[in-house]
C-alpha cells in the first residue's frame, strides 16, 4: 500500500476542481480531466543505452582531472612535494582506469580508435575522446618523468596534465547537458560546474585519505561542500516538469542521498575537521561517496526523464 | 544531386504497414521481439535499432463534422513514422567518430563499418529516432535507403506503399506538393489538416515532413524540437566559469596555507583555521 500525505487528497480535489489531475495513467472514461496531447503516453526520446561504467568513468575521471589541478597549484605555490607527486599519481591512476571504462561501455569497444579518426568541437564526446588521450598521456608522462629523476619534463607534462584536467573535471556535464534528454538539458547550465565541484571534492577527499593534512585541502573540500550544498537546495528548489526525475521516485531518491553525502555532511565534517583530524577523513569518505552517487543518480533521471514524454510536447 | 525528402501523408494511410514489412526486408533489420501492446493495433510502438518505420494508430474522440466519422464511434488515424533526416541534425552532430554522415542526397546515414557503438547519438536525436542495437553493440537507424537511391530507385517503404502515402522525391517539389494537398484537403472539409515540420526550431526544418489531422502532439511529434548543439554554447560557457574557479580557489587555499604554515609548523592549528578562511 503506497503511504501519500493526507495533504495530497487536497491537491487532488482542487486540481479536480480545476479541471487538471497531474497524476499519470489517471484518466476514468469521460471524466472531465483533459489529457495531455500525446502518442498514448510513449516515450519521444531514447533513454541513454549507458550503464555502469559510464558514471564510474565521470567519477574517476572528475577525481583524476581536478587533481591534476591541484598538484599543479600545489607545487606553484610550494606545498610539500609529497603532495605534489601524490596528486599526481591519483591524476596518473584515475586516467589509466578512464579509458577502459570509456571502452567498455563502447557497443564496439575493438573500435575504439575510430573516436580519433575526426576531431568535432561540436561534439562534447570528441572533445572527451581527444581530452582524456592528451590528460592520460600528459599525467602518466609526468609520474613516469620523476620515477627516471627527469623533472622538467615532468613538470612540462604536469601542465599539460593540469591544462586537460580542467576540462575532464568539467566536460563530462556538458555532455549530458547537451542533449535531448529533458532533465540534463533544463540543467545544461548548472551540471558543468556541479560535476566540477563533485570531482574538486572528490580529489581533495583522496588526497586527505591518502594522509595529507594540508589546511588547504580542508579549505578546497569546504568550499566544494558548501557549492554542493547549494546545488542540492537549488535542485530541490526546481519544481518543472522537466526535473521531476530529481525529486520524484527512486530517482529523486537517489539524488538526495547523493546530493546529502556530497553537500550537507561533508559541509558539516569539514567544518568540524578544521581541528579534528578524524572529521577531515570521515568528511572525505562522505565526499568520495556522494560524488559516485550523485554521477549514478544524474544517469539514471535520464534515463527516467527519457521515457516521460510531456515535457516534449509542451506547447 | 538534388536534395530528396518524404512526405508522409496521414490522410491517405490506411495501417497496412506494408512499409514496416518492406523496410525490414530490403534492410535486412532483425526482428525486435514479438510483443502485444494492447494499443490499437500498433505492435511496433516506436523507431528504433531494428524498426526504421513505423505506423501509429491514433484513436482519438471525434470531433463532430470531421471526416464523417458518426460521433459515438472512436475516429482511427494511422501515420507511419520514420527518421526526419533533420536539417540540422543531433545525431550527426553528436557522432565522434564521423560516422554519420550526410549523404549527396541530403540524407542522414550511419556508416556502419565506422560507428563504434559510443551511444551519443542515442541521447543527441530530439526524435527518439536512432538507437544502438544490443546484440550488434552498433547504432542503426533509417538509412534513407542510401543504396537505392545511389542506384537511382525509390526507398523501399515508398515503393512499397499502396496508396501514395509516403511520397518520396524532390525536396522542393515535396513542399510544393504538400501545400497542394493541404489546400485540397482544407476544401474538402477536413480543416483540421496541417503540416509537420519544424522549420522555425532550431532543427531547421526535416527532409522527412509529415501531414497530419488534428494536433501533431498525437502522434509524438513534438512542437518544438531543438537540436542539442543550441545548448553548447551555455553549457561550456559554465564549463569555463568551473575550471576558473577550480583554479583560483586551488591557487588561493594554497597560498594561503602556505602563508600560515611559514612560522608555525605546517599542520599546526594556526595554519588550519587561516587556510580555511
Amino acid at each position: 500500500m503506497t503511504k501519500i500525505p493526507e495533504s495530497r487528497l487536497d491537491q487532488i480535489r482542487e486540481q479536480a476542481a480545476l479541471g487538471q489531475l497531474d497524476a499519470k495513467g489517471v484518466r476514468p472514461s469521460g471524466s472531465p480531466f483533459p489529457e495531455t496531447p500525446s502518442y498514448n503516453g510513449l516515450p519521444i526520446v531514447k533513454p541513454p543505452v549507458w550503464t555502469w561504467e559510464i558514471p564510474l568513468y565521470f567519477f574517476a575521471g572528475g577525481a583524476a582531472g581536478a587533481s591534476s589541478v591541484i598538484a599543479i597549484a600545489a607545487q606553484m605555490t610550494g606545498a610539500s612535494s609529497s603532495l605534489v607527486r601524490d596528486a599526481r599519481w591519483i591524476a596518473a591512476i584515475g586516467a589509466a582506469a578512464s579509458g577502459p571504462l570509456l571502452i567498455l561501455d563502447l557497443g564496439r569497444p575493438e573500435r575504439f580508435l575510430n573516436m580519433l579518426r575526426v576531431f568535432k568541437p561540436q561534439s562534447p564526446m570528441s572533445v572527451g575522446a581527444w581530452t582524456l588521450t592528451v590528460f592520460g598521456t600528459a599525467s602518466a608522462g609526468a609520474v613516469i618523468a620523476e620515477l627516471l629523476r627527469m623533472k622538467r619534463i615532468g613538470d612540462a607534462a604536469a601542465f599539460v596534465a593540469a591544462l586537460s584536467g580542467l576540462v575532464m573535471a568539467t566536460y563530462t556535464g556538458v555532455l549530458i547537458g547537451a542533449t535531448a534528454i529533458p532533465v540534463w538539458s533544463k540543467h545544461a547550465r548548472t551540471l558543468p560546474i556541479h560535476f566540477g565541484a563533485s570531482a574538486l571534492a572528490s580529489a581533495t577527499a583522496l588526497l586527505t585519505l591518502r594522509g595529507h593534512d594540508d589546511a588547504a585541502l580542508n579549505a578546497l573540500g569546504l568550499a566544494a561542500a558548501a557549492f554542493e550544498t547549494y546545488t542540492g537546495i537549488e535542485i530541490e528548489s526546481c519544481d518543472d516538469i522537466e526535473s521531476e526525475p530529481l525529486r520524484r521516485g527512486p530517482t529523486g531518491l537517489t539524488t538526495r542521498i547523493g546530493g546529502f553525502f556530497s553537500g550537507p555532511l561533508p559541509l558539516a565534517l569539514r567544518l568540524l575537521g578544521i581541528r579534528s583530524k578524524r572529521a577531515r577523513r570521515a568528511a572525505s569518505a562522505s565526499a568520495l561517496l556522494g560524488s559516485l552517487i550523485t554521477r549514478i543518480a544524474w544517469i539514471e533521471a535520464g534515463k527516467a526523464s527519457a521515457a516521460d514524454p510531456r515535457p516534449l510536447l509542451k506547447s | 544531386m538534388a536534395v530528396t525528402g518524404f512526405l508522409t501523408d496521414s490522410t491517405l494511410c490506411i495501417g497496412c504497414k506494408a512499409c514496416e514489412v518492406a523496410c525490414k526486408e530490403w534492410n535486412d533489420v532483425p526482428d525486435d521481439g514479438f510483443v502485444w501492446s494492447g494499443l490499437s493495433y500498433d505492435n511496433t510502438l516506436a523507431l528504433g535499432h531494428s524498426t526504421y518505420r513505423h505506423v501509429k494508430f491514433v484513436e482519438r474522440e471525434p470531433k463532430a463534422g470531421c471526416g464523417g466519422n458518426a460521433k459515438e464511434q472512436m475516429t482511427w488515424e494511422f501515420s507511419s513514422d520514420v527518421c526526419k533526416h533533420c536539417e540540422n541534425a543531433g545525431c550527426l552532430e553528436a557522432c565522434p567518430t564521423g560516422s554519420i554522415v550526410r549523404t549527396e542526397f541530403g540524407g542522414v546515414f550511419v556508416q556502419p563499418d565506422i560507428c563504434n557503438g559510443c551511444g551519443y547519438c542515442v541521447v543527441s536525436c530530439p526524435f527518439g529516432v536512432v538507437d544502438r542495437r544490443p546484440d550488434d553493440g552498433r547504432a542503426f537507424k533509417c538509412t534513407f535507403c542510401y543504396d537505392r537511391q545511389k542506384a537511382g530507385a525509390e526507398p523501399a517503404c515508398a515503393k512499397a506503399c499502396p496508396t501514395g502515402s509516403i511520397l518520396f522525391g524532390r525536396l522542393d517539389d515535396l513542399e510544393i506538393a504538400a501545400d497542394r494537398r493541404i489546400a485540397q484537403l482544407h476544401a474538402s472539409g477536413m480543416d483540421d489538416a496541417t503540416i509537420w515540420n519544424p522549420k522555425e526550431t532550431s532543427v531547421g526544418g526535416t527532409h522527412a515532413f509529415f501531414i497530419v489531422r488534428g494536433d501533431p502532439r498525437n502522434y509524438n511529434l513534438p512542437p518544438k524540437p531543438e537540436v542539442p548543439t543550441t545548448l553548447l554554447h551555455q553549457s561550456w560557457s559554465a564549463a569555463a566559469v568551473a575550471a576558473g574557479a577550480m583554479v583560483g580557489l586551488s591557487l588561493i587555499a594554497f597560498a594561503l596555507g602556505k602563508r600560515s604554515a611559514g612560522v608555525p609548523p605546517a599542520g599546526s592549528a594556526a595554519s588550519r583555521r587561516r587556510g580555511a578562511k
